[in-house]
Order: C-alpha cells, then structure tokens, then sequence
C-alpha cells in the first residue's frame, strides 16, 4: 500500500508535484501516464525514498518513506547506467549481495524467458537486450513494492512484447504492487489494473480500467484524449 | 496479439466470450481443464487479475467449475452446455437481424437471402 498525502515537491521555485494526494493499494499493476515534465518520475523517486517531498507525507506499508524504505521497495530508473565491465550472471550476484530479499533462483528463470546469456558481458548487450536485464534485476526482488520508470522507452516492439509478457509472468499479484510510468499506453492497455494520469504536477484522474470501460466505453487512449483535451 | 480485444469494452467479458466460442467449437471439451490464470494472461497478454475475474464470471454461469486445489475444468453437465450453444445461435442471430433490419431489409428478403446463400455455399463447398 502506498499513500501521498499533500505531497509538494518543489525544484527552486518550480513546483514538479502540487498537492499531491494518492492511494494505491497492493496486487495491482499499475501505469502512472503523463506528458513529459508532468510529474511522473518525480513521483516515483519519492515513494523509493531517493528525493524527499518539500511538503506532505509519503508512506509505503504504513511506514514513512526514507533512504531505507529500499528494502521493501524495487525501483527501476530509466536510465541505462550499468556496470560495463560485469557479465549478466556478475550483475544479478551483485543484486543478490546488495538485497537480502533478492531470489536468484527466480532471477535465473526470468533470465531464461527473457532469453539472456548469463556469460555475456554488458557492455556487449544490445540496448533491448539491456532493457530486458534491468526487468530481470527488478522483477527478481521479494518485495511488496515495485518501480518501474519508462521500462518500455526507446525499445523496438518486440523487447517491449517480451517485457510486457515478463510482468504478466512474474509479478505475484497476490502481493505486489507494480507501478510503472509509460508513453507506451496501446503496449500496457490490457496489462494494467489502474491507470493514474498527472498532468503539471497534479493528478487528474484516477481509474480502475475495466471499471472505466465498463462505464464510458472508453480505452486508456481516448480516456487520455479527453482529459488532456 | 492485443488486438484481439477492443479497447472500450471490459476485457474480462471479451475474453469470456472468446472461451465461450472456444467451448462451442469443441477446442475446449466438457471436463477439460483451462490453463491457469497466468498461462492465458501470457497467451493473449493480458493481467492475470482480469483472467481470474473472466474465470469467475464463467463459474458463475456454470460453465466451469473450480476444484480446490486442482484448478478450474469446464463442465461436463450437457444441458448446461446445449443452453450455451443455443444462447450463442440467438445472439449471433440477433445481430445479424438487427444489421438488416438497420439498413432496412424486409424479414422475407432476409430470410430468403439466407436460404439462398445457405445453399449455395453447400454447393460450393460440396
């Protein structure tokens, strides 16, 4: 479960979150949608406790967010920063020595469906194949709190299917939450419990999206048509 | 692969129908057993929390049942599945006569316009 209580964050004088007020609640995957510049990673950074609020209160599980908040958090960052000189199966040993909650065993079968050569070095990795190792280090955490900055941006369609495929089999919707930010809306519109979109730092709405079908016979698409008119 | 759902509709009922259609046409036979939740999330990529929701949508109408423990199976109760066939032949039919009537087409041509297609599609195919 995470909360946004009146959450504010101001960069200078630029405000990237007004009065920010957000419930989510656990075994959902859930997309956090919005132009560029609106809010989203931002919103992001502060749930995995790497940026703090100017105002308000964030808490994930019933606990204030801070730096530690890392243990029952997994965050992906969009960008691509790695370890050049590790091989795949170095990376996921540095994951597992880095995280008590990590799962190895789970991290090598989304390896073998993401079809990842545990010998290759990553500096050798093709961007979507780079894609496709950073959905196997997030996936393979233990945790009630899941991250996902732009995990489909800049990949050619077929990465983007396989990511989307990897959610589908490895999140455990018994218990996590998976917040993902995305451009990608048409790749996630059926993968997706809720959608959240954000516009200047504000939310301006909030769906469950088979409620929203079911009530305005309206995908996420044209949902998103109407509301940024 | 995810286009094989309309995005304004709920997806839980698209995916109901398709199973349904599936029962129907015999890929899935009374008594056998649906893959699991997460196996048809993979294969029309979809949230497996919406394939339970699919799942217990045909539970409550008896087409499947679920066995604890051992997974949901479709039903081997034949009057249950004869409704269905039938229930399915009515809505097809409904749309079709509605589409006709729409553009104003009388019972008697639609109903004459069938038989004649009917029967030479039989010829053709023969």
């Amino acid at each position: 479960m995470i909360t946004l209580t009146d959450v504010t964050k101001k960069y200078g004088s630029k405000k990237a979150l007004d009065h920010v007020n957000l419930e989510l609640t656990p075994g959902k995957l859930i997309g956090l949608v919005g132009e560029n510049g609106s809010g989203k990673s931002t919103t992001l950074k502060l749930i995995a406790g790497l940026n703090y609020p100017t105002k308000g209160e964030i808490k994930v599980d019933g606990n204030k967010v801070n730096r530690k908040i890392a243990k029952s958090v997994s965050y992906l960052s969009e960008l691509d920063e790695y370890y050049r000189f590790f091989t795949v199966k170095q990376s996921i040993a540095f994951y597992a020595s880095q995280f008590a909650d990590f799962n190895e065993e789970k991290a090598y079968e989304i390896l073998r469906f993401m079809k990842l050569n545990p010998n290759d070095k990553l500096k050798h990795l093709s961007k979507g194949n780079r894609g496709r190792l950073k959905i196997v280090l997030s996936l393979s955490r233990n945790v009630p709190v899941i991250l996902m900055d732009e995990p489909l941006s800049g990949l050619d369609p077929m990465v983007r299917d396989s990511i989307v495929k990897g959610l589908i089999s490895f999140i455990d919707l018994e218990k996590q939450l998976v917040l993902i930010t995305t451009h990608e809306i048409r790749e996630v519109e059926n993968v997706l419990d809720e959608v959240v979109a954000i516009k200047d730092g504000s939310i301006i709405g909030h769906h469950n999206v088979e409620q929203l079908r079911e009530e305005k016979h309206t995908g996420i698409v044209d949902w998103m048509t109407e509301i940024y008119g | 692969m995810s286009d094989i759902f309309q995005s304004s509709q709920p997806i839980y009922q698209q995916l109901a129908e398709r199973m349904k259609r599936q029962i129907i046409r015999g890929e899935l036979s009374p008594g056998d057993k649906l893959p699991s939740v997460r196996e048809t999330g993979l294969e029309v990529n979809v949230n497996p929390n919406t394939v339970q929701r699919t799942y217990r949508e045909l539970e409550s109408m008896e087409i499947v049942e679920t066995k604890r423990g051992q997974g949901t199976f479709v039903t081997e109760n034949q009057s249950t599945l004869d409704s269905l066939r039938e229930e399915m032949k009515t809505k097809a039919i409904t749309e079709f006569v509605q589409g006709m009537q729409e553009m104003g087409y009388l019972d008697e041509e639609i109903q004459s316009g069938l038989t004649k297609y009917l029967k030479e599609k039989g010829e053709t195919n023969a």
